[in-house]
């Protein structure tokens, strides 16, 4: 897994300055990538006229975070989308989960006849063009008045993330030792038993990367959010956009606000990097 | 609920091609997920083929569609007169095949870089994957706010600088400056996976090269490149299921302006986005479901590569 291991692997045969030419190498890459999102934040801090000019000349303020925290009457409040996101995001993960686990436990730990079709049928569904089916979507939407409500949005990201899910945590249920599900099928244990005391300790850091990245896909979404959403359950992206349109170019301002937007992702991200990625693999990297 | 309990109560056995029940048994804790699924994803994409074959459209803009008309194959012949539905095929082949190759590339060389210990490695991580958990909106944003813009863009300040003419890069070159944000958010991820894959590479094998004499160079071609194959492959097949369906950044950037337009965003115009012709508008995306079934064989194939070596392990 990543950090695990320190040494070098292409260090064989690597002279001394050859190693820290690299890393000096990799830090002004890992800088250059990295500069557009500490230019933002930087402007975040910055005055109007500083911003747009590209300047330094009134040195670095927070009112650009007041600014765009205060609610102008008719415009999308920050608190408002806050909130949509916030539920939207963990009442779909949550389902997500509680959906995925036996899922996973049907393919990975007693698996079902034709376990593997199953599974592909799964991720097939995220092959499917979103375009092939938001019409239909979007008729019944509106014929069930659930345009512009939450749930509409909470039923489209449970089905964007649960394959994803699915796959995941299949991965993480099959490195489960057998013996310890054994052991429990013997002590007759229920399914539900056996995912909370032996199966769900020893899968719960990779069942935790999983729950992160429907989080992470979830808060970006963007395009069924506006296509669906634009009445009172706008969800964060749709307040980041809100701030380009309604109120110009005020380049501070947005800045602030992308930041805002991006921050509590960004972090958990940072947290969870080593994980998210064994995750990602869907089981091809042990 | 009640079901699977009952089921659950039955006695263990656990073989394939057990009794019925058995069978059920196991059945039961996948079925919720299956059933969420089909109902969500499959159901729809029925309605849309029906649609593509209706004149189905929302004369009004009242977001209530009218009533339909089967038209027979009218709207599929349509799409093969439609030069600008060729455009945005051709658009999407090159938006996605370039983000992907030059994510992967990009991705790759950083993975090498970083699999090595120097100091701050653990930061240098950090501050690469960091494109990838922006939301696309915002990355998009500050690529055309902050670096593109000939208002107020970073990029245009250096070309001035340097008294070179500016460039107005997202009007002169909207498919580069798209597949520039795309590029950015996307290496991190494939960095992520060569890096995975780097790091399971059997370090005694390694080292024995190592003590053979193996340079450097030879240790990656003969023994690293092959080994990263499999995740070559894989970190292709994920950025492509994701990258193709890009609207975000299009939005965005250029509103679908001149050789912006992928099949998504077309699809989009054509329907919800201001053309509201579900009935056209459908079969495009029935077309396009053909071809990304071509593409996903071929991925599956890939995935089932993956769970092959799984079961030999």
């Amino acid at each position: 897994m990543i950090g695990k291991r320190k040494g070098s692997r292409l260090g064989v045969g690597e002279s001394r300055a050859m190693m820290i030419g690299l890393g000096l190498g990799a830090w002004v890459i890992g800088i250059l990538w990295i500069f557009p999102v500490g230019w933002t934040l930087l402007t975040s801090f910055k005055t109007e006229q500083d911003a747009s000019a590209q300047t330094f000349h009134n040195g670095l303020t927070l009112s650009r975070y007041s600014d765009v925290s205060q609610s102008t009457t008719g415009t999308l409040s920050l608190s408002t989308a806050f909130t949509n996101s916030l539920v939207v995001v963990l009442v779909s993960t949550t389902i997500v989960m509680l959906l995925a686990l036996p899922a996973a436990y049907a393919l990975a730990i007693r698996p079902v006849h034709k376990w593997r079709d199953v599974l592909f049928f799964f991720i097939s569904t995220k092959f499917l063009p979103i375009v092939a089916s938001i019409f239909p979507i979007y008729v019944y939407a509106e014929k069930w008045n659930l345009i512009g409500t939450r749930t509409i949005l909470i039923v489209l990201y449970i089905a964007i993330n649960l394959p994803l899910a699915i796959w995941m945590t299949r991965s993480f249920f099959v490195e489960v030792p057998r013996e310890l599900i054994e052991a429990a099928e013997i002590d007759g244990t229920s399914l539900f038993n056996q995912l909370r005391s032996v199966i769900l300790p020893i899968a719960a850091p990779g069942i935790a990367a999983t729950a992160l990245l429907c989080v992470i896909f979830a808060w970006n979404e963007y395009f069924y959010a506006i296509q669906l959403n634009f009445a009172g359950a706008s969800t964060m992206p749709q307040w980041v956009i809100g701030n380009v349109s309604t109120r110009g170019n005020f380049l501070a301002k947005l800045s602030a606000a992308s930041i805002i937007a991006c921050l509590p992702v960004v972090l958990a991200g940072w947290a969870a990097q080593k994980r998210m990625i064994r995750g990602l693999s869907m089981g091809a990297i042990k | 609920m009640s079901a699977a309990d009952a089921t659950l109560s039955a006695p263990v056995k656990g073989r394939v091609g057990d009794p019925f029940g058995s069978a059920w048994r196991r059945r039961a804790p996948l079925l919720p997920a299956l059933v969420f699924t089909i109902l969500i994803t499959q159901l729809p994409f029925l309605v849309s083929i029906y649609y593509s074959f209706t004149n189905l459209k929302d004369k009004t803009q009242s977001l209530i569609p009218e009533p339909t008309k089967y038209v027979g194959i009218e709207n599929y012949r349509a799409i093969f007169n439609d030069p600008f539905f060729r455009q945005a095929m051709y658009t999407s082949v090159k938006m996605t095949v370039s983000a992907v190759v030059l994510s992967l590339i990009f991705g790759t060389l950083f993975a090498l870089l970083l699999d090595r210990k120097f100091f701050g490695q653990g930061i240098v991580r950090t501050l690469l994957i960091t494109p990838f958990l922006l939301m696309p909106v915002v990355a998009a944003l500050i690529w055309k706010q902050q670096m593109f813009s000939s208002l107020f863009g970073l990029l245009d300040k250096v070309l001035v600088f340097f008294g070179l003419n500016s460039v107005a890069f997202i009007s002169d070159h909207p498919l580069a400056s798209i597949v520039t944000v795309l590029v950015w958010q996307w290496t991190p991820f494939m960095m992520l996976i060569m890096l995975a894959g780097l790091q399971s590479q059997p370090s005694d094998i390694l080292e024995a090269a190592g003590v053979d004499g193996a340079t450097s160079f030879g240790i990656f071609r003969q023994l690293t490149l092959p080994h990263l194959r499999r995740y070559l492959e894989l970190g292709a097949l994920l950025g492509s299921i994701y990258i193709v369906q890009a609207f975000d950044a299009i939005d965005v950037m250029t509103g679908g302006g001149p050789g912006s337009t992928n099949i998504p965003y077309f699809v989009y115009e054509e329907s919800i986005g201001g053309g509201f012709r579900y009935g056209s508008a459908s079969a495009y995306a029935i077309v396009v479901v053909v071809f990304s079934i071509v593409i996903a064989t071929f991925a599956l194939r890939v995935l089932s590569g993956l769970l092959k070596d799984e079961d030999r392990a």
